[in-house]
């Protein structure tokens, strides 16, 4: 196992694609620091970062990624490897690579700027958006042979949790504004994995108050220990299940 | 060695393999032949656990080879099509699948020189010929001595000076005792090398002979036209 994921290590790292990565991260974490005076406003920019170009980077460069290891699979399916091994170890040099150049890029400007609670949770919840999405590129690529399918569908599933899940959202929050829905609409932020991290961060750096009763209720559930351990529990199923569903049809897959 | 039972593989609505029997032994040298599309390398890929069969079992030196994987290091593979990553050289393929096997015993490395891929391991694989690569593929499976050898077209692609290292190479492994299971349309080719014919059609074997019974069956001494003969008579019904 231990040489399976150097072996991909090694190759995926020797791609120009993920230093071009830190690189862009680390010039827009460091650059909003510098342009603002208050480092909260900064936060708030690379909040926007991590919420758009980490699962962007993530789910894209992943599935193509695989796409492109299906010689590299083909290859180890004649040696004497066990199946769930290769997609495992596919699986944990992605997302080590990912987060590598996540905390390379955006986590060194973050300890260096604001090395408090807002800056742990930032990276602490920009690694699992970048595990999240490398599993949600498991799960795109195995659905399709067609790898130009494949990219649509990681597209797809970018578009829709960055953009459209809000405007769902929102669509919804304004359609049913005369009934109660304040705790409905917390446990709607569990689809998304998105919205479930900048609820935690937004309520981290007390702009909280200005989302309203909404907001408050938010805060009443995501604010207590609970409500953490309840939204990291959350996190984490959003990386286990997509890749343990891939994995399974990985497993029963003919090549 | 390699005992097959009832195995049924469909790919969608097209049957590949239907209720396939077989059963090979050490020592045995055997050409699998048949027309294109008529389950071969669906058969071999099964052995090999790439395949999934439908329903049937695979058993190799009496163990079901079902979610197994450690049979494969007893087997080299030879691909029809060998698909290797692009921007790999010939030298960080080799290297990369010892470590992955990670062998104590001693590597069989006489194809590499013979074949002299010393000279290029330090192209990469997208800019290699297909007989090259072909080359590569060969080189692996015999690598690291394996008791089975499956090579799927193993001459399709060669220089003639080359399939005749392959073949001379084949018949060394063959008198080692190791079972080779060979398919190949070059009839002419296997003259020299197996001992044991198995035909396939339309997913199913349609016999499994040893070479002697074929040649006294039909008093054909070239396997071309043994094979063409049976086929003839089973066309008029008038076969056994």
């Amino acid at each position: 196992m231990g040489r399976l994921i150097k072996i991909i290590l090694m190759d995926i790292l020797k791609n120009r694609i993920v230093l071009a990565y830190t690189l862009i991260l680390a010039i827009l974490s460091w650059s909003s620091f510098a342009l603002e005076d208050n480092s909260a406003k900064g936060l708030l920019t690379i909040l926007n970062v991590i919420l758009f170009t980490v699962p962007l980077v993530s789910v894209l460069f992943s599935t193509i990624y695989i796409y492109n290891s299906s010689e590299f699979i083909e290859l180890l399916l004649g040696q004497p490897v066990r199946r769930s091994k290769i997609w495992l170890a596919l699986f944990i040099s992605l997302s080590l690579s990912m987060l590598l150049a996540f905390f390379t890029g955006a986590g060194l400007p973050l300890l260096v700027h604001s090395a408090n609670s807002v800056g742990f949770m930032m990276i602490l919840v920009g690694c699992l958006i970048s595990v999240i999405f490398v599993a949600l590129a498991f799960l795109s690529s195995i659905a399709t042979r067609d790898k130009a399918k494949g990219i649509g569908i990681a597209i797809m599933i970018w578009l829709y949790f960055a953009l459209l899940f809000d405007g769902i959202v929102l669509f919804l929050l304004f359609q049913l504004s005369d009934y109660p829905i304040e705790n409905a609409m917390v446990a709607v932020t569990a689809l998304s994995p998105i919205d479930l991290a900048r609820i935690q961060i937004l309520l981290h750096l007390d702009v909280s108050a200005m989302m309203g009763y909404t907001g408050a209720i938010f805060k009443d559930f995501f604010g207590t220990s609970t409500g953490l351990i309840v939204s990291f529990l959350l996190l984490c199923l959003w990386a286990v299940i997509p890749f343990a569903i891939s994995l399974k049809k990985f497993k029963n897959k003919d090549l | 060695m390699i005992e097959i039972n009832g195995l049924n593989k469909k790919f969608g609505k097209l049957q590949v393999l239907n209720s396939v029997h077989l059963s090979c032994q050490p020592q045995q040298c055997i050409a699998l032949i048949g027309p294109n599309g008529c389950g071969k390398t669906t058969l071999i890929k099964s052995i090999l656990g790439m395949v999934l069969p439908d329903s049937g079992s695979i058993s190799f030196n009496g163990k079901s080879i079902k979610g197994e994987f450690l049979h494969r290091a007893k087997i080299g593979y030879m691909p029809q099509i060998g698909r290797y990553p692009d921007n790999m050289t010939i030298a960080q393929i080799i290297d990369m699948i010892k470590k992955i096997r990670n062998s104590p015993d001693a590597l069989d490395e006489d194809l590499y020189h013979a074949f002299e891929l010393e000279k290029m391991r330090d192209k990469q694989m997208r800019t290699l010929s297909g007989g090259t690569t072909q080359k590569v593929s060969a080189v692996l499976a015999f690598l690291f001595n394996p008791d089975v050898l499956i090579l799927d077209e193993p001459t399709a692609g060669l220089d003639p000076l080359a399939s005749e290292i392959l073949k001379d190479k084949i018949i060394s492994e063959k008198e080692k005792g190791k079972l080779i299971l060979i398919t190949s349309h070059l009839l002419s080719e296997l003259d020299d090398l197996v001992t044991q014919i198995i035909f396939m059609q339309e997913g199913s074997v349609r016999f499994h002979k040893e070479i002697h019974e074929l040649t006294n069956l039909t008093g054909e001494s070239r396997i071309s036209k043994a094979i063409a003969q049976i086929l003839r008579q089973q066309k008029n019904g008038t076969t056994d």
